[in-house]
């Protein structure tokens, strides 16, 4: 499949991934949440920023267990925990935060 | 595996990852890595070991720009965050490389030989690379 | 005669294939190690006295997108092996009459 986003194509693989991660930009990220039918608020940008910064630094997209304990580290408990994330991203906070950061999927995820 | 998370405690075996090869030239390093991340998912007792070549996949400033590949020494880093804690080095294959403890990546315990032999001798499950 | 490169791919902890290659090399003929073969370069390491040794004699050359790669950009290396880049290697290998990998 691909994105079509201010007049460019964005591959991506049949759930979605964008194939390219240098591709990203913030308003693909809107497009990929539309399709997900998330809202880009910024509770689920600061989530989106925080695994664009951990993939920086660590070259992985994390798993969902270790999203929530970085976040926790991070940001506080209130944030760092399943029921928060889950609300923010109802299908899964590590797979789908992760597409909308065009990110690959976690790593530790089967 | 998210629905895995809220799953009760099982029976934890002992496992140890034993990484033996340089990181770029075969795939092999790279790999295990990948294994030990999605292993460390199922709460198991994890130890990784980086003897004889292994040891250069933790070898500090690596860049990777000119061959194409991705730097992955850069995720070992992560190995905390999957809650696996215990690492080890050994000791005369750093020194036959001319490495020290500050040329490494992370924080890692090192230790001779039959030190190392002890405890993989310990383990349920070894694998190596 | 014709003039010979040999090209080391593999580390000299894992393959005998540098041992091989100092034994066979003839002087004058030029050696690029490269990929894992770069580990053969590292001024502290094992194997670096016999490397040295035939510094000279031999012209040792090595690949420096694969030394940056394994984070030996700042390790100081044997003395006198050039750091050459990928145009370098097409260069050694356009000079030389063949090249023999000792893979």
């Amino acid at each position: 499949m691909a994105y079509e986003c201010n007049g460019a194509t964005v591959e991506a693989d049949e759930e979605g991934y964008i194939i390219d991660i240098s591709a990203w930009n913030p308003e693909l990220a809107v497009l990929i949440a539309e399709s997900e039918n998330i809202e880009m608020g910024d509770d689920a940008w600061e989530v989106v920023n925080f695994l664009r910064s951990y993939y920086e630094e660590y070259q992985i997209a994390p798993a969902v267990r270790v999203l929530t304990k970085a976040i926790k580290k991070k940001l506080g408990a209130d944030k760092g925990n399943s029921k928060y994330l889950y609300e923010l991203f109802p299908y899964g906070p590590a797979k789908q935060a992760c597409k909308i950061a065009g990110l690959p999927k976690p790593t530790g995820c089967i | 595996m998210e629905e895995f998370e809220e799953a009760g405690p099982e029976i934890v075996k002992r496992f140890m990852y034993v990484n033996r090869r340089a990181p770029y030239g075969t795939i092999y390093a790279h790999e295990c890595l990948e294994v030990i991340l999605i292993a460390a998912a199922f709460d198991q007792d994890v130890s990784v070991v980086f003897l004889d070549d292994g040891v250069y996949e933790l070898k500090k400033g690596q860049d990777t720009s000119e061959i194409g590949m991705k730097n992955f020494s850069k995720t070992y880093g992560a190995l905390d965050d999957y809650d696996v804690e215990k690492v080890y080095v050994e000791k005369e294959s750093l020194e036959a490389r001319g490495l020290t403890a500050d040329d490494l990546v992370i924080p890692v315990e090192i230790v001779a030989a039959d030190k190392l032999g002890d405890i993989m001798a310990q383990q349920d499950i070894v694998l190596g690379s | 005669m014709n003039t010979m490169l040999h090209l080391i791919n593999k580390s000299p902890f894992e393959k005998n294939s540098l041992d091989s290659c100092l034994r066979i090399a003839q002087s004058g003929s030029s050696v690029l190690l490269l990929e894992d073969g770069v580990y053969a370069a590292v001024a502290n390491a094992e194997h670096a006295a016999k490397v040295a040794a035939r510094v000279g004699d031999l012209s040792v050359y090595v690949l420096g997108p694969d030394v940056a790669a394994r984070g030996l950009s700042d390790t100081p290396l044997i003395a006198d092996i050039t750091v050459v880049d990928y145009e370098g290697f097409v260069d050694l290998v356009a000079e030389h009459d063949a090249n023999q990998s000792w893979l």
